[in-house]
């Protein structure tokens, strides 16, 4: 091993001044030949003589033809490192470190080697409260016989009102749906196989008719605009990747879900715009504030590709209407961008307002199709986060064909479609548990939103979702974001319950608070009642 | 009159030095800079100039038409690029075979699958195992008895896999790669399959416009799973035959110096290992060898081992596991991929491994992985599969021995017709040399003995093109998709065709 380094170490050394020379090249061109030359028309500019060609046309032209060859140069490649500036930097750094130290030392162990710069600050500890209060609460989990003491979860939109209504389906046909036919014979071959990485056309086929049967039988699915991911997750992060390229923009209105900072952002390089909302008009989104923020970008140079819309909302649970929906297609089209419409809380629905869908919207009216895509997935209206299955359903063709190539990374393994498909099949099933479990959020949301009434805490109006939209601004201190977060510590450490608050999700007003009340049974709302008391008492 | 004057100075060579001149100059000097600035901002070049463009068709659109009607909405580049890739002949063959797959009985003239690193070889074992067992398992969460646990599979898990998975994965990485290293549970990320895996551990290691060294030739899909979504590149180290294609530490070097001077920052160099597609193993001194050359050019190393229980040789297969166990210095730079879709024949439950010792690698790759998670059902049946112990100890011999003989068989039947194989000892194919069936000695004669073959013949091979070899004629053949009975009709079908390519010699 030594000896291979004491062999490469004088190879290396005379590669610096092999590097070198084509930088001061360019200067000492005309110096090599006549040195005296080059101060020439300097000193004609510095000290103003020199006459009107050398003092002036010729350092002006000389400077024109420099820039003209920096900017050159710096389209010449222009995709191998977009955010050019501080990556490239960053790599001359570490390069010329490494190589030195392996000079230095004898023993030539170099420095720890690096990950990238991606991975580094995907890597750093969680910032966001929701995710600090989501690792609390699974670290001491609230028990009511094993840990009376252990923290409530309320930060996890996770629906556990319902399973009791899947239990009883799985352990009836959970052999059949995996084995197959009435033969009793496994067919082995549609579970361990390869199979089609953008989901079986059985499975899209009854995800398309779930998806009709939960948004109101008026509209209808084509399985073939479906493709199947791991995940409403991987879902969104697809569709990103397919709409803008790294650098450009998505105009989000706040509050939104604190996941899509991971979800649109991490790997795709795309940034987001928040479009505020505020309580005065109810967190309803407002076309004049979007065309705000995308005339803001515009200045900024940002390149705009998108509105990324929760329909139902996450956080609050208001629904677009119709009206609202008209206006972002028109405002979509003006400006010549896409729009994302999740609507994984699509059947969640408890209020007496009516769910629309924005492919229902599409289908009614001549609107170009092109630009709008819809994520859905099975977590939310089906109780199955643990099954991992969401949806992309679009209209773009080039999108279709883009996502079901991207769907290699990340899909759906075959028994769990078995399953499902199954299950989805079962149409008698699906009719009855869509209606209780719509029952049970509502009898849930009535209860948990009048315990919160007592303590004098307001939610806003809401018809959908897993949660309600609290608002304790009167319980801040301060009036800011950071009373907002010592109340959130206070719950959390004192109180023992996890909530999001309203400054993960970008709320711009402070004292909002999500509450999940989902994962709790109906004898719970006492105890998360009286631990908020106990924590607005003191 | 006013605006023309400068003009006019510059081009009738009037106006005086200040107007003729300096002005114009100063003029254009601003503008470029003025263009330049407005360039850099938005970072890459050339999508602005498209932007632009859409952007005044869709304004003036707007204004000439009353319905307001703009411009198709446009995709992002990255997208547009993978929607054209052109499939290689890899991708080609593969869905031909989807359309039109052999059957025996129902399809025999049918496309025959020669294309698709799948062993269906021990299916009968798994289905066996299914049978008796899937239902407890799932419902008992993947503990062999208890109560039903719906939470268990219902709720949200940890997306990077469910403890007990990761515990009983590394027993089974351990009893596949012959119990000498042992795996820690810990430094386990569970992925939705391999693929997802490689390019995850991409994203984690090189950033945008860096480079992986890969010896040729490589698994054709390395170019879609290293480089589509993270904007690596890929720097080919070209192997030889003469060579029995093995890696070379001089190539390694010269292609590592060649991506130095293109500006390109080498991160890392990734390796099969068994090798996809020659099927040969590196032996423990290549291996160190590689970790020096790792440590040397402080860069990582990924080490593909998903076939390392199909062995069918004599030979030891060495994981670079030992390297982690062993060496200190060089744990953070070494990350092994796995997986369960060849040692374990199901694919279809995609469940992948990134095995590591480098922390932050291992911290970026949980996160990440909420993009790649696997569903809880399948990680039930996963577990309990992998715990039955005398099942995977059974399920390895059988498989290692039915790949043993399908391997024997298959070559010495291509013998039969005069067509060589690589000696190779892992992995579910064979790299076969058919330079002699090839007319012209070039890629273009290999696409077109491809070609036939899949046309005329109806099998479907995977040219080494795809695999980026820098020899012409090599083919690389899976054959365990196949039964005994099939390879008889695979040589006869070669057969005809290699008559038809040696006649007019």
């Amino acid at each position: 091993m030594n000896h291979s380094r004491s062999r490469r170490n004088p190879t290396r050394e005379p590669d610096f001044p092999t590097v070198k020379p084509p930088s001061p090249g360019g200067s000492s061109s005309g110096g090599a030949g006549a040195a005296m030359r080059l101060i020439v028309p300097l000193q004609g500019v510095v000290q103003g003589r020199g006459g009107l060609i050398l003092g002036s046309i010729i350092p002006g032209a000389l400077y024109y033809f420099f820039q003209l060859y920096l900017k050159r140069c710096r389209s010449a490649k222009p995709n191998s490192n977009p955010p050019s500036p501080s990556s490239s930097s960053a790599q001359l750094a570490d390069l010329s470190r490494s190589s030195s130290r392996s000079n230095l030392s004898s023993r030539g162990s170099v420095g720890p080697v690096r990950v990238s710069a991606r991975a580094n600050s995907i890597a750093k500890p969680n910032a966001s409260p929701y995710y600090i209060g989501l690792e609390m609460a699974s670290e001491d989990p609230y028990d009511r016989f094993d840990n009376p003491d252990g923290i409530m979860q309320l930060g996890l939109s996770e629906n556990r009102l319902s399973l009791d209504l899947i239990e009883t389906w799985i352990l009836e046909n959970l052999e059949r749906s995996m084995i197959g036919g009435a033969d009793g014979h496994l067919n082995i071959s549609g579970i361990a196989t390869y199979q089609p990485l953008d989901g079986m056309m059985e499975m899209k086929i009854a995800v398309a008719g779930f998806m009709s049967q939960v948004m109101g039988t008026t509209v209808s699915f084509d399985p073939s605009r479906l493709v199947l991911t791991s995940g409403a997750t991987p879902a969104i992060e697809t569709l990103c990747f397919c709409l803008a390229d790294q650098g450009n923009a998505f105009l989000v209105p706040t509050p939104y879900y604190p996941g899509f900072d991971r979800d649109m952002k991490w790997r795709t390089g795309v940034e987001l715009i928040p479009v505020h909302c505020r309580s005065s008009d109810n967190f309803a989104l407002s076309v004049t504030a979007l065309d705000q923020a995308f005339n803001q970008a515009r200045k900024r140079g940002q390149k705009v590709r998108g509105i990324l819309i929760s329909n139902p909302s996450n956080p609050i649970g208001n629904m677009l209407n119709k009206e609202t929906l008209y206006s972002l297609l028109d405002f979509a089209r003006e400006k010549n961008i896409h729009i994302i419409s999740d609507e994984i809380f699509a059947g969640s629905t408890y209020g007496s307002e009516e769910f629309v869908s924005m492919a229902e919207i599409l289908e009614s009216e001549d609107f170009d199709k092109n630009r709008v895509h819809i994520i859905y997935g099975l977590s939310k209206d089906l109780s199955l986060p643990g099954f991992r299955v969401g949806v992309i359903y679009s209209f773009n063709t080039s999108v279709l064909a883009a996502a079901k190539k991207l769907a290699r990374f990340s899909s759906v393994s075959a028994p769990t479609q078995r399953i499902l498909i199954s299950m989805l099949s079962d149409t008698r099933f699906i009719q009855r548990y869509i209606e209780t479990t719509r029952e049970r959020i509502k009898k849930m949301y009535v209860a948990f939103a009048a315990g919160l009434k007592q303590l004098g805490i307001e939610c806003t109006k809401s018809s959908a979702g897993l949660y309600c939209w609290a608002d304790m601004s009167g319980l801040i201190r301060p009036y800011n974001e950071k009373g907002e977060l010592e109340l959130w510590d206070k719950l959390l450490k004192i109180g023992k319950i996890n909530i999001t608050p309203g400054s993960a999700c970008h709320c711009i007003e402070p004292g909002w608070f999500r509450c999940c009340f989902t994962m709790l049974a109906e004898e719970d709302i006492p105890v998360v009642i009286k631990r908020i008391q106990r924590v607005v008492e003191t | 009159m006013r605006v023309i004057v400068p003009l006019q100075g510059v081009v009738q060579g009037r106006g005086g030095l200040v107007l003729g001149s300096v002005i114009p100059c100063a003029l254009f000097y601003l503008l470029q800079l003025y263009f330049k600035r407005h360039r850099s901002e938005p970072t890459p070049p050339p999508q602005t100039l498209t932007e632009v463009s859409e952007l005044n068709r869709s304004l003036s659109r707007t204004h000439l038409s009353p319905r307001g009607s703009s411009a198709p909405a446009c995709v992002s580049t990255r997208a547009n690029s993978i929607v054209k890739s052109s499939d290689s002949p890899f991708y080609v063959g593969l869905k031909r075979v989807s359309e039109d797959p052999y059957d025996e009985l129902s399809n025999p003239e049918g496309v025959i699958q020669l294309g698709l690193a799948e062993n269906k070889l021990s299916l009968d074992l798994a289905r066996d195992w299914l049978a008796e067992t899937a239902k407890d398992s799932i419902l008992s969460g993947g503990g062999s008895s208890g109560p039903l646990s719906m939470a268990g599979i219902a709720n949200y898990q940890a997306s990077d896999g469910l403890v007990e998975l990761k515990v009983a994965v590394a027993g089974f990485m351990s009893q596949v790669m012959e119990r000498s290293i042992s795996f820690n549970p810990s430094q386990i990320v569970l992925t939705a399959g391999a693929t997802p895996a490689i390019e995850i551990l991409s994203f984690c290691l090189a950033d945008t416009g860096n480079a992986f060294l890969v010896p040729t030739p490589y698994y054709p899909s390395f170019d879609r799973d290293l480089k589509w979504r993270t904007g690596v590149e890929i720097i080919p180290v070209p192997c030889r035959s003469a060579d029995n294609f093995n890696l070379s530490i001089s190539a390694l070097d010269l292609a590592f110096d060649q991506g130095k001077k293109r500006g390109l920052k080498v991160r890392g160099i990734v390796i099969s290992n068994p090798s996809n597609p020659v099927g040969n193993l590196l032996n423990r001194e290549t291996i160190y060898t590689l970790v020096d050359f790792a440590r040397e050019k402080n860069i990582h190393i990924i080490s593909n081992e998903i076939f390392a229980g199909s062995t069918h040789g004599s030979e030891e297969f060495v994981s670079m596991a030992e390297i982690i166990d062993s060496e200190d210095l060089d744990r953070d730079r070494v990350h092994i991929v796995y997986g369960l879709s060849k040692d374990l024949c199901l694919p279809g439950f995609k469940v992948g491994v990134i095995y590591s010792s480098n922390e932050n690698v291992l911290a970026a790759a949980k996160k990440l992985s909420r993009f790649s998670s696997i569903s809880a059902p399948t990680q039930c049946l996963v577990i309990s599969m992998l715990s039955d112990i005398r099942f995977i100890q059974k399920f390895i011999q059988t498989n290692r021995e039915r790949l043993q003989r399908m391997y024997t068989k298959f070559v010495a039947g291509l013998k039969q017709l005069g067509i060589e194989c690589m000696r190779s000892s892992g992995g579910f194919y064979c790299w076969a040399d058919m330079r002699g069936l090839i007319r012209s000695y070039s890629e273009k004669g290999e696409l077109e003995l491809w070609n036939k073959l899949l046309n005329i013949a109806k099998i479907n091979v995977t040219p080494g093109s795809s695999c980026h070899c820098i020899e012409p004629g090599w083919f690389h053949c899976c054959f365990t998709t196949l039964t005994e009975q099939d390879i008889s009709v695979v040589m006869e079908r070669i057969r005809k065709v290699s008559e038809t390519c040696k006649s007019p010699r």
